[in-house]
């Protein structure tokens, strides 16, 4: 490594003394002069028409500018919130796409739902006044679960969608499954819930709304993950704002994990309040209102069936899946059921033959969407759940069954029957690896030692492939998607050789400002702090499709590489002049511009300093200069992948599942910083730990009530629920069609640890017969399921 | 939050007086529970009056053998106190579990026994140990002043000031947690006093309550065995996502072995 903060380096996040020290710039933090203050009136019903709304005592409360509702919007000609992504049912029809206004016109659909904004001069003001908004709602049956939901007597959750479906989609060969599950051996069979999460970045939501007269320019602070593609939605769609008259702005965000990709309601009504009232309005989430709006995740109801032969082959696997997209189509959530969970239900696995069917449903919901690892755990959580039920029945070793079933690396690029092209991947070397790191062969005797204590000891494994690097523009087109998936780039030197590269990735916790740095630093051989990362604004970032999907590295920061070859290419006509040299003779070594076979050499900032003040300059050739953008549209997804162990120990008496041994291989092609590949491997387990063993968004099924709005009942993961994690990758099968070699590791660890912990419970309880439960493994679940069995047991 | 007028009497006289001049002025202890009460404007109070500057509300002092213990001392100097370390260990022990490092810095022994918050850990302590509370009018026995979910004994107007602890010959708190809140959904304190056992519950019902048949078996043999079979009926019980009766029932019987274990 030429250059001690490059590619491989573990360069400590340059952007964390900013955040802990509380020096960061989040958008809550942003006040403008002469601002008001949004509140909104939320509905609290999960369905009820709304017969009328007087504002009237509100409107004379202290400090109230204005009380605004769905009507003003509707007479202002808003427009209701995009879906991004279309799906097509199996007879070809469309999606049913509901509209969805920023606020609620005449029905309110779940508990939260936006029905007036109140805006005043302070906070409080705005909080009194709304309170004394008065809504006259007729309360109406509601929705609340996805199956009932279907079940042809729930209540329509929109009139014109039947039956609340929304599409009924399916992928895969239905024929060919159904012969090659009419010769197997043995199936597997299982039912499975994936439930819903509510995704709790520590930065609530919030938005500014600023409209200059003079210019006729609006813009817009909001805590987003994808700026661009917020001013692209609520300029074009909902307000109808032209680009060049629309700035968003993104700055420090503080996490994501999905829920901030999505085009908000609160963010148009901040931009055309601001407008309507002639001053800069701001509105900051309350953490209660963080539960009832952020877009959810998960949430499906499964059947999964998986035909074996009778050496323990897969032969085939079908998959029926209801999603719940909640009230309305949040901007991505048709895409996250279908292409972003059907596709990889082949997992690391030659399975012949797939078919999945997937049916959305509205319900009386906050809307579900991409929430870390966005179909792609739900995908993992049901293949090596249903595997390990295979092995169990089988009585195959599971770790045997899935190396004998493993795409062998010889098999690659491998296309899967369910429309995916894996480009590499060595699963058999993963599990190899992770194998001796939780001692798999000396797990009989630590079980025995556990069952001396009392305790309960169980072992799982999930293997997991995902999806990443979203996505060749022409493939997501095909598929559905209404937007472009490339990512921008612009690298800026300035004359003294400082580098300023604007990204259109979005960094909300990931780093970016550090690995980039990294890329240019190892590239030209400039000190890594005269690299500055800038991203987040439209008014300065070329373009951007921002940041999920772990694509920031793969597309991102391919787009910096992209760029970087240009300069680079001009860099060395510029070096060929000053060293009087043919430009076929100079070669880059170490970041420095070298005259073949010569002492003769430039750094890149004696070249930039030229560029800028040329005095000796090929100016009859070359523009001055030293600054070049790049679109980069990757060529196919990318495919981390991995294996993940777990162990745990369960306490009979209470139910309580404590994770002993975690142990998590993964494969993410070459990594930049290892530091920060880690970090991103702890926070993903956590969340999947999570998911597995705590958290669990719950609605009352009647009412339609969130009873899981606070962290008083939500239950998040905390550091002292976690063991300290053997954590290993390795970089022999790097991406071969970006020029990173990079494939994502934002999502990895919450795609596999689900399936790896519930796993190990199920096989901890597997003694007393248990041979499933759903997540999450709750103490009190956990004492149930000991009841019920020991109980079956006792009675034979 | 409302508006409301804040006041910081330096005595219980003015705190007193300010608490009568009107009937929606409330007492603020460690504002663990009230704070975030009024920051989702779920209490509307006029008046908030905070006891911090009130000397006479603080203090841990050795008293008949036991400790009396000042309303306004926090949970985290009861954890870190060498007195209640060396006169009732399992006092220090219930502190040290309470909340977090946050909540124990600013919660207050008076402010929990005064909410009565059913999963509360200090009321099985008050129930357990056999102690008075002393309040700016009476003393008021420990078995008498909890009377319901978040209801005590206390007239309007009254303020607690301290609360006696008798000392026990051996005694523990055993506590399985509510994962998401961390509030006990079953805490178990036993104390053994010569031939007495008490077996004070918290978390499991409306308010605490004594497992007397625990106590009896106890009586009789010290040991987690003795409690082999004996278990609170689990009508009345609460319920909720995080447990259910049958549940916590089961957990009072599973903390009561640990917690007798724990007193050894």
């Amino acid at each position: 490594m030429a250059n001690p903060n490059g590619i491989g380096a573990s360069v400590r996040r340059r952007e964390d003394a900013r955040f802990l020290t509380g020096r960061g710039t989040y958008t809550d933090d942003i006040s403008r002069p002469n601002q008001t203050h949004a509140v909104f009136v939320r509905s609290p019903y999960a369905h009820a028409r709304i017969r009328g709304i007087d504002a009237g005592e509100a409107m004379t409360a202290p400090g109230v500018v204005a009380v605004l509702t769905g009507a003003d919007m509707e007479a202002d000609k808003v427009g209701s919130l995009p879906c991004g992504w279309q799906i097509h049912s199996k007879d070809g029809s469309p999606m049913k796409e509901p509209p969805h206004f920023p606020i609620a016109r005449d029905r309110a659909r779940y508990v939260g739902d936006a029905v007036a904004v109140v805006i005043a001069e302070t906070r409080e003001q705005a909080r009194d006044a709304a309170e004394l908004v008065m809504v006259d709602y007729e309360e109406l049956p509601a929705a609340v679960t996805s199956v009932k939901a279907l079940d042809g007597t729930a209540p329509l959750v929109h009139d014109d969608v039947a039956g609340n479906l929304c599409f009924d989609w399916h992928l895969g060969d239905a024929a060919a499954v159904d012969a090659a599950f009419a010769q197997a051996a043995h199936v597997a069979k299982l039912d499975l819930v994936n439930q819903r999460l509510i995704p709790n970045a520590m930065e609530p939501r919030a938005a500014v709304g600023e409209y200059d007269r003079a210019t006729g320019e609006h813009t817009l602070t909001t805590t987003s993950q994808n700026p661009h593609v917020i001013r692209l939605l609520m300029g074009a769609f909902v307000l109808g704002i032209p680009e060049h008259k629309l700035r968003v702005v993104a700055p420090d965000v503080g996490g994501g994990f999905g829920s901030k990709i999505f085009h908000y309601g609160e963010e148009a009504v901040v931009t055309w309040a601001a407008r309507k009232v002639g001053r800069p309005v701001k509105w900051t989430a309350e953490r209660s209102e963080s539960f009832l709006t952020d877009a959810h995740g998960r949430d499906h109801v499964s059947h999964a069936e998986l035909a074996l032969d009778k050496d323990g082959n897969f032969l085939a696997l079908r998959v029926a899946t209801i999603a719940n997209m909640g009230a309305y189509l949040s901007t991505f959530a048709p895409s996250i059921p279908t292409y972003l969970y059907a596709t990889l239900l082949a997992g690391q696995y030659k399975t012949p033959a797939i078919y999945a069917e997937v049916k959305a449903v509205f319900t009386n919901t906050a809307p579900v969407d991409a929430y870390r690892g966005a179909g792609r755990p739900e995908a993992c959580y049901l293949i090596e759940r249903l595997v390990e039920v295979a092995a169990a029945e089988t009585g195959i070793d599971k770790a045997e069954l899935r190396r004998r079933n493993f795409v062998p690396a010889s098999a690659m690029p491998y296309q899967t029957p369910v429309a995916l092209q894996y480009d590499t991947g060595d699963f058999a070397k993963n599990l190899d690896i992770a194998l001796p790191m939780v001692d798999y062969a000396g797990f009989a005797a630590r079980k025995a030692e556990s069952a001396r204590r009392g305790k309960l000891r169980g072992i799982g494994f999930a293997t997991y492939i995902e999806a990443c690097g979203i996505a060749p523009s022409n493939v997501a087109g095909a598929l559905g998607a209404r937007a472009g998936l490339y990512e921008s780039a612009e690298v800026r030197f300035h004359p003294t050789g400082s580098v300023t590269v604007f990204t259109g990735s979005h960094s909300h916790g990931q780093g970016h400002e550090t690995t980039f740095a990294q890329l240019v630093a190892e590239r030209f051989g400039v000190p890594i702090e005269n690299v500055e990362i800038v991203h987040g604004d439209t008014s300065k970032i070329p373009f951007g499709m921002g940041t999920y999907g772990s694509r920031s590295l793969a597309v991102g920061g391919s787009a910096i590489v992209k760029a970087m070859d240009k300069v680079e290419r001009k860099a060395k006509k510029i070096a060929a002049h000053m060293l009087e040299a043919a430009e076929t003779d100079i070669e880059v070594k170490d970041g420095r511009f070298v005259v073949a076979g010569t002492d003769k050499a430039l750094s890149i900032g004696d070249i930039a300093l030229q560029a800028y003040v040329p005095h000796n300059f090929p100016l009859d050739e070359l523009e001055p200069g030293l600054d070049e953008q790049a679109f980069y549209d990757p060529k196919n997804f990318t495919y981390p992948n991995g294996c993940h162990v777990c162990e745990v120990e369960i306490d009979p008496e209470t139910g309580v599942v404590e994770v002993v041994n975690f142990a998590a291989v993964d494969d993410f092609g070459r990594v930049i910083n290892p530091l920060i590949v880690e970090g991103q491997v702890h926070g993903g387990l956590v969340q999947g730990i999570g998911q597995a063993l705590y958290e669990n968004c719950v609605y009352d099924e009647e009412s339609g009530q969130l009873i899981t709005g606070s962290y008083m009942d939500y239950c998040m993961p905390r550091a002292d629920d976690v063991p300290s994690f053997a954590v290993q990758y390795h970089e022999d099968q790097p991406c071969t069609h970006n020029p990173l070699g990079v494939k994502g590791c934002g999502e990895a660890g919450t795609i596999g640890a689900s399936a790896a912990v519930m796993n190990a419970v199920v096989h901890a309880l597997s003694d007393l017969g248990v041979t499933h439960m759903d997540m999450p493994a709750t103490p009190e679940r956990v004492w149930q399921v000991i009841q019920r069995h020991s109980h079956a047991q006792a009675a034979e | 939050m409302y508006e409301f007028t804040y006041h910081r009497p330096t005595s219980l006289a003015d705190a007193a007086a300010m608490l009568g001049r009107s009937e929606e002025a409330k007492l603020l202890g460690g504002g663990q529970t009230l704070l975030p009460t009024l920051k989702q404007r779920l209490a509307r109070p006029s008046d908030l009056i905070d006891l911090g500057q009130i000397a006479e509300l603080k203090g841990i002092r050795e008293e008949a053998g036991g400790l009396a213990i000042g309303a306004f001392t926090r949970h985290a100097e009861v954890a870190h106190s060498d007195l209640v370390r060396r006169v009732i260990p399992a006092l220090a022990d219930l502190a040290e579990g309470i909340g977090d490092r946050q909540v124990r810095n600013m919660g207050t022994l008076g402010g929990s026994i005064c909410n009565a918050d059913p999963s509360a850990d200090y009321p099985s302590a008050v129930v357990a140990l056999k102690a008075t509370v002393k309040t700016d009018r009476r003393e008021i026995a420990g078995d008498d002043f909890f009377t319901g979910m978040f209801e005590t004994a206390l007239e309007p107007g009254e303020i607690v000031t301290s609360v006696t602890f008798q000392k026990p010959d051996k005694a523990a708190y055993a506590k399985f947690r509510n994962p998401a809140s961390r509030y006990a959904i079953v805490g178990v304190f036993v104390a053994r006093f010569g031939g007495e056992v008490r077996v004070a519950v918290t978390g499991a019902g409306p308010s605490v309550f004594r497992a007397t048949d625990m106590e009896t078996a106890l009586a009789g043999n010290f040991s987690p065995d003795a409690l082999n079979g004996i278990k609170v009926a689990s009508d009345g019980l609460n319920a909720d996502i995080h447990a259910s009766a049958d549940y916590r029932a089961h957990l009072v019987t599973v903390m009561a072995k640990r917690a007798v274990a724990a007193a050894g």
